[in-house]
């Protein structure tokens, strides 16, 4: 079952904005990609062709682990607004 | 708006526990959480061990929508293409009141917000609560949107997470170390399936831990827990531990290559997931413990970093629960005084230090380093793995003898200086 799958199969309500920000300044720097490796949607990406390092936020399951993984800070990560983002059924 | 006596961010098992605490006090109490219900942002593993919470909550328990107790507890540690389990099973465990349960955060979280509720406390879900309303250093209440709600006492129940702790500067920066990420699949499974393949009446349950290659050398585990009619399958990475692999390894992979192996794939075999979730641990021990109360406000449960990982088992909702009832009785004395200030709130920080929490912190406390080791989640548990298979291995040579098999498979590891110095260092856990 692919990744993009499972995050199918999740309750979401999506916001338009997103509650992840990326300082691509830092972004741009950083060699190791911490949050690819660490987020377990698999929702970061790096855009070959801008150097832009996106996030898909609207996968996110709000764990919060992209943002202390970044040891550069890049990653501004707050809630998303009451009754959006990821609901949980079973948890 | 009328100043309320006592604002609780967060509608988890802390902030539950305590509202339901202060529910007969004659206090006004809101809960607020960002959720669509109570619970549908909460997630554990799960289980959870209910002796340490009976005598704080004494009377939730009858009716509380658990799945299963667990009777049977599942040790399996992992080699690349074999393993090795222990399996344990008590009689004494199997009559009532139970010890532990398997528990599905979502549903059960939101059945407890409707026991505090009925004891007359504000619930308020789909709210996010976005900031603290502060005079100097004393926190005066919570802003949500464009809504100031004042309070007598906040009380931080805000998750592993706590934003609010950080913005009342009662804690550090985060850093990987004091972190795992924890992620995992609910895999709907027919019940008599589920009781056939771990030998269980009905309503009993079994809980596996899995330690060894599937984490590839990293801090952690698997789990998988039987619900009343799914299986929570899911894995444990320590985030410094994942941080620092070298190669490199996507995290979500594992839980593929996990439910992939032929030990795993046979117990959840004809299920079909129906969430998958993720969430942050805290296990950065006593030494990650931010301070738990200012001016107007204490800290709970996950918000506290009230989690520890004692390798085999690993604990975090009933301190969250001891943490929110705690913190009810201290609000309630504050109160006796009309004194919400941080020396009033400061027997909080009392209570938790002489209660089960801070003694498991304590206790605990040289664990954290412990488990930094990364030959416990790789070379150990593949030679256990391998001894056994030697061990039990009939060939067409005459047979040596079982213990100079076993010296001569573990004098590489377990029986080498190294191995003999990381086996003691584990008299720390």
């Amino acid at each position: 079952m692919k990744i993009e799958e499972k995050i199918a199969i999740d309750a979401f309500k999506n916001d338009t904005e997103s509650h992840i920000t990326l300082d691509q300044g830092k972004c741009r720097s950083c060699q190791e990609r911490f949050c690819v490796y660490a987020c377990p949607a698999h929702l970061y990406e790096l855009n070959e062709d801008t150097g832009e390092m996106q996030v898909e936020f609207a996968g996110c399951l709000e764990c919060g682990t992209c943002m202390i993984a970044c040891i550069y800070g890049a990653v501004t990560w707050v809630y998303p607004r009451g009754e959006f983002g990821v609901q949980y059924r079973y948890g | 708006m009328e100043k309320i006596d006592v604002v609780i961010v967060g509608a988890g098992l802390a902030g539950l526990s305590c509202a339901y605490a202060l529910a007969d006090a004659g206090m006004m109490v809101v809960v607020i959480d960002r959720g669509d219900f109570p619970g549908s942002k909460n997630v554990t593993g799960g289980r959870i061990y209910l002796d340490p919470v009976r005598r704080v909550l004494p009377d939730l328990w009858d009716e509380a929508p658990f799945e299963r107790h667990v009777v049977r507890e599942i040790l399996t540690l992992m080699g690349a293409h074999n393993s090795t389990s222990i399996c344990h099973y008590s009689e004494t465990r199997d009559e009532s009141p139970y010890p532990s349960y398997t528990i599905l955060r979502a549903r059960f979280d939101r059945w407890f917000a409707e026991k505090v509720g009925e004891k007359g406390v504000f619930v308020i879900p789909q709210k996010r609560v976005d900031d603290l309303l502060m005079d100097g250093s004393r926190v005066n209440g919570v802003r949500a949107g464009d809504e100031e709600i004042p309070a007598e006492v906040v009380v931080a129940a805000d998750g592993v997470l706590s934003f609010l702790a950080e913005k009342a500067g009662l804690r550090q920066k985060f850093r990987p170390e004091q972190f795992a990420v924890g992620y995992k699949e609910i895999i709907g499974l027919d019940k008599g399936k589920i009781e056939d393949r771990f030998n269980l009446n009905p309503d009993e349950g079994a809980a596996q831990l899995f330690v060894g290659s599937l984490t590839k050398g990293m801090m952690g585990g698997g789990f998988l827990y039987t619900n009343q009619d799914s299986i929570s399958l899911g894995m444990v990475v320590g985030l410094a531990a994942l941080n620092n692999r070298k190669p490199r390894q996507e995290v979500y992979q594992l839980l593929d290559e996990f439910k992939a192996r032929p030990e795993v794939q046979r117990l959840i075999d004809g299920g079909e997931t129906a969430e998958y979730s993720a969430h942050l641990i805290p296990e950065g021990g006593i030494g990650a413990k931010p301070k738990l109360t200012t001016h107007g406000m204490v800290v709970v449960g996950d918000a506290a970093g009230f989690g520890l990982n004692m390798l085999i088992t690993v604990r975090g909702m009933e301190y969250a629960m001891i943490s929110g009832v705690l913190a009810a009785e201290a609000i309630k004395k504050a109160r006796e005084k009309s004194d919400f200030s941080a020396l009033a709130l400061s027997c909080y920080e009392g209570l938790v230090n002489q209660s089960i929490i801070m003694k498991d912190l304590e206790t605990f406390r040289g664990s954290v380093d412990i488990l930094k080791n990364p030959r416990l989640f790789s070379l150990y548990p593949q030679a256990v793995c391998d001894v056994f298979e030697k061990l039990m291995c009939v060939e067409d040579t005459p047979k040596e003898k079982l213990s100079s098999t076993a010296y001569r498979e573990l004098r590489k590891t377990i029986l080498s200086l190294q191995g003999i110095k990381d086996m003691w260092s584990l008299r720390k856990i």
